[in-house]
């Protein structure tokens, strides 16, 4: 796959087609802003009916209200990390370079919802359980998380070849996939301090209109995730192809901007 | 409606530190993403121009 040659017309019925990190360049800078938008409207949305609609808690009175950002980030941290995890994968079996570039876009997102999720829960914790802290399942697998994706971070940035950088990364990505069953089956498995989860298959113990605020949340911070994540492999595309006579091609027919 | 006032709602129940204090910092680490895109952006188009203005290659 030669990335600096033109793409024949025919290859455009291939979804390989999309792999070539020339196409995909395209291809994510006319679909981010449009997930940008929508989680723009989402979370407007999501927080009118968090904040506005949804009544006060029974046992929790108003901190209850946090559930509208940690849950979506708590999900997005555990999600994300699965598709860096997937991505690293691809690129490792079939040496496709923008799975690994792909990989690379998501860690910070990743790493930055599992910030979110550890910052909103300790918040959430103080007033609930009196502690911001405690060495609790959920909590320090959650932290493991964080501590994988900051790993993963940091072992790409010390190699200096790309591609062993990717391989590195790679690895431990996978290995680190273990992590996320124990965080989300770690309520079910210890006695934990945090509880259980309010949605599952069987329904939901929330009220609905709790329940529909919470979602919508999930879905803008999802959408979010995405516009990040395609926002940041564009800009890993250009620094990496930045020889190939596409790249000379696009930087000089656009201003500098 | 919940609030009976602004003043009610910023208090969130006597709660308002930990619910601001969540919604901020997510609001802040958003805002540093989204910046933090832009300037990888910027440098990353600089350094390929400056590549491509790189005779001999």
């Amino acid at each position: 796959m030669n990335s600096t040659t033109e793409n024949p017309p025919v290859a455009r019925m291939n979804a390989w087609w999309y792999s070539s990190p020339q196409t995909f360049y395209r291809l994510a800078g006319k679909l981010a802003p449009w997930f940008a938008a929508l989680a723009a409207i989402l979370t407007v949305i999501g927080l009118y009916i968090g904040f506005f609609v949804a009544p006060t808690d029974a046992t929790q009175g108003q901190s209850y209200r946090i559930i509208f950002i940690h849950v979506p980030s708590a999900w997005m941290s555990m999600f994300l990390y699965v598709v860096m995890a997937f991505w690293a994968a691809i690129g490792l079996a079939f040496n496709t370079r923008l799975s690994s570039m792909m990989a690379t876009a998501i860690a910070p997102t990743g790493a930055l919802m599992t910030f979110i999720a550890l910052w909103s829960g300790a918040l959430w914790g103080r007033p609930t359980w009196g502690a911001y802290w405690v060495w609790d399942a959920r909590l320090t697998s959650e932290l493991i998380l964080l501590f994988l994706y900051l790993g993963f971070i940091a072992l790409q940035a010390a190699i200096d070849d790309r591609r062993r950088a990717d391989k590195a990364g790679a690895v431990l990505a996978i290995i680190g996939v273990v992590n996320v069953p124990i965080i989300y089956f770690s309520v079910q498995w210890w006695n934990t301090l945090h509880q259980g989860a309010s949605v599952s298959v069987k329904g939901s113990s929330m009220a609905s209109i709790m329940l529909a605020g919470m979602l919508v949340m999930v879905f803008a911070v999802w959408m979010y995730c995405i516009a990040a994540v395609l926002y940041r492999v564009r800009t890993i595309i250009l620094e990496r192809e930045r020889h190939t006579a596409w790249v000379r091609e696009l930087v000089a027919g656009e201003p500098l901007k | 409606m919940i609030w009976s006032s602004w003043e009610a709602f910023w208090a969130m129940g006597g709660y308002g530190r930990y619910v601001w204090g969540s919604y901020g910092v997510f609001f802040a680490i958003v805002a540093l993403e989204c910046w933090q895109l832009r300037l990888r952006r910027r440098a990353a188009l600089q350094e390929a121009r400056r590549a491509a203005a790189r005779p001999g290659r």
